[in-house]
């Protein structure tokens, strides 16, 4: 059986490593907290200006202050800490930030990383997500193995507006978990039940 | 010289114009300054460019401006939660200039530093990087970005003294400092005025020098995703 949604949250949570801080996208990598293992005490920044993030207010207490990037009411924590935003992508561009988790539309082979804009859709925005792949130190994606016709979402190029160029040093699918390494994608782990055929079967990006 | 004004339009009586460059704080909703967008509207200028992380939702926000149709073209990390702006977007009636979030605040806050242009990493080999300039630093490519001169700077703090030294709160912060910074003229909106001496200066986030017009005012702050969870 492929890995579901919490399984693969909970697959890149074993990425996260004490004493760091990390940003998380919008998708499968908010569910990420729910799995982060004993021991390991990592701090989240939301990058309209906060390190220290805490979970959801409960019923009645939320403050319009305070919110998140998805735009969610949150809390504080007693080490959190509020900056503006140009202080904020400071942190991120100057490689202050250990991991970014984000969701995507398209990995390339090389790296290549495709998750803001389908044209001829609807145009929202790539928000702070060129700046965090072209930032952090490193960059580990979390999405389904194919779309929803079945294809690929790991290619030899991209076909979508990119976000960023050799960005992806890791990705964790319903089928497994690769590399990007010279020349290609490496596997590094199969989910259980899942098979080195069927993967490559499912995927079009070189693997080596 | 006096800073504090008795109204949001009052604060902004001289200082508008049709095709002015506005660059306005908040993120989202929060910590927008929701009282001079609304003295903005009233006031009927048009043809107006704001440099502004979001455009609002339909009737909070930059969004109240789409309806009236006073908006020309948005400079926007994020446009997602505005069905106005997306209808007026796809029918050419508005223009949109894409910027990654970060590369926004930075050219704001390069442009209220006296600083024209800068090289970034961000949007390098992507469509925002297409017609900008490459440098190799090291090995590494960046591209320019140029610093934003606007004509005026709409933001919204927590408190101010009278001589605009404030302090803003949480997650409002966001991007009105670097906004504020990066106006040739700042009107603020505060939640409270007081009386110099009474902030602990420092504790002051953005001194009173960026700021030339203040006001006082009800914010009704409105939550654009109410999430919580249940009691324990």
């Amino acid at each position: 059986m492929p890995w579901d949604r919490e399984q693969m949250a909970a697959r890149a949570a074993q990425e996260l490593e004490d004493g760091t801080y990390v940003n998380l996208g919008i998708g499968i990598p908010t569910l990420v907290p729910n799995y982060i293992p004993e021991g390991v005490n990592v701090t989240l920044q939301s990058e309209n200006g906060m390190l220290g993030m805490g979970p959801f207010p409960y019923e009645g207490e939320a403050d319009p202050d305070l919110i998140n990037a998805g735009k969610q009411t949150i809390t504080e924590l007693p080490h959190t800490s509020y900056f503006d935003s140009a202080t904020s992508f400071g942190m991120i561009r100057g490689g202050k930030i250990a991991m970014a988790i984000l969701g995507a539309m398209e990995v390339a082979e090389n790296g290549d990383l495709a998750n803001w804009m389908i044209p001829g859709k609807l145009v929202k925005g790539m928000g702070g997500a060129m700046d965090l792949v072209a930032g952090v130190q490193r960059v580990v994606v979390v999405m389904d193995h194919q779309n929803k016709a079945g294809e690929s979402k790991l290619l030899k190029a991209c076909t979508l507006p990119l976000t960023g160029t050799g960005v992806v040093n890791r990705i964790i699918t319903n089928l497994g978990v690769l590399d990007v390494v010279e020349g290609g994608l490496k596997i590094v782990e199969l989910a259980e039940g899942v098979t080195e055929e069927q993967l490559r079967e499912a995927t079009e990006a070189t693997i080596l | 010289m006096k800073k504090v004004y008795g109204s949001a339009t009052e604060a902004l009586d001289g200082l508008l114009h049709d095709g002015m460059l506005i660059a306005a704080g908040g993120f989202g909703l929060c910590g927008i300054p929701e009282l001079l967008l609304q003295a903005i509207k009233e006031s009927g200028v048009k043809d107006l460019t704001f440099a502004s992380n979001n455009a609002g939702v339909d009737d909070f926000g930059i969004g109240i401006l789409l309806q009236t149709r006073q908006v020309r073209k948005m400079m926007s990390s994020y446009v997602g939660e505005n069905a106005e702006f997306m209808r007026q977007y796809l029918s050419g009636e508005l223009e949109l200039e894409f910027n990654p979030q970060g590369t926004l605040a930075e050219r704001m806050r390069a442009g209220g530093a006296g600083i024209a242009g800068f090289y970034t990493k961000t949007g390098y080999g992507t469509q925002i990087g297409e017609g900008k300039e490459v440098k190799d630093f090291d090995g590494e490519n960046y591209i320019l970005e140029r610093g934003i001169f606007a004509d005026l700077s709409i933001v919204k703090a927590w408190k101010a003294d009278t001589t605009g030294n404030c302090i803003f709160r949480k997650t409002a912060r966001n991007f009105n400092p670097p906004a504020a910074m990066c106006g040739k003229v700042c009107v603020m909106e505060v939640e409270e005025i007081v009386e110099p001496g009474e902030l602990d200066p420092d504790q002051i986030h953005l001194p009173g020098v960026y700021v030339h017009r203040l006001i006082q005012g009800e914010h009704e702050k409105r939550i654009e995703k109410l999430t919580t969870r249940p009691a324990a």
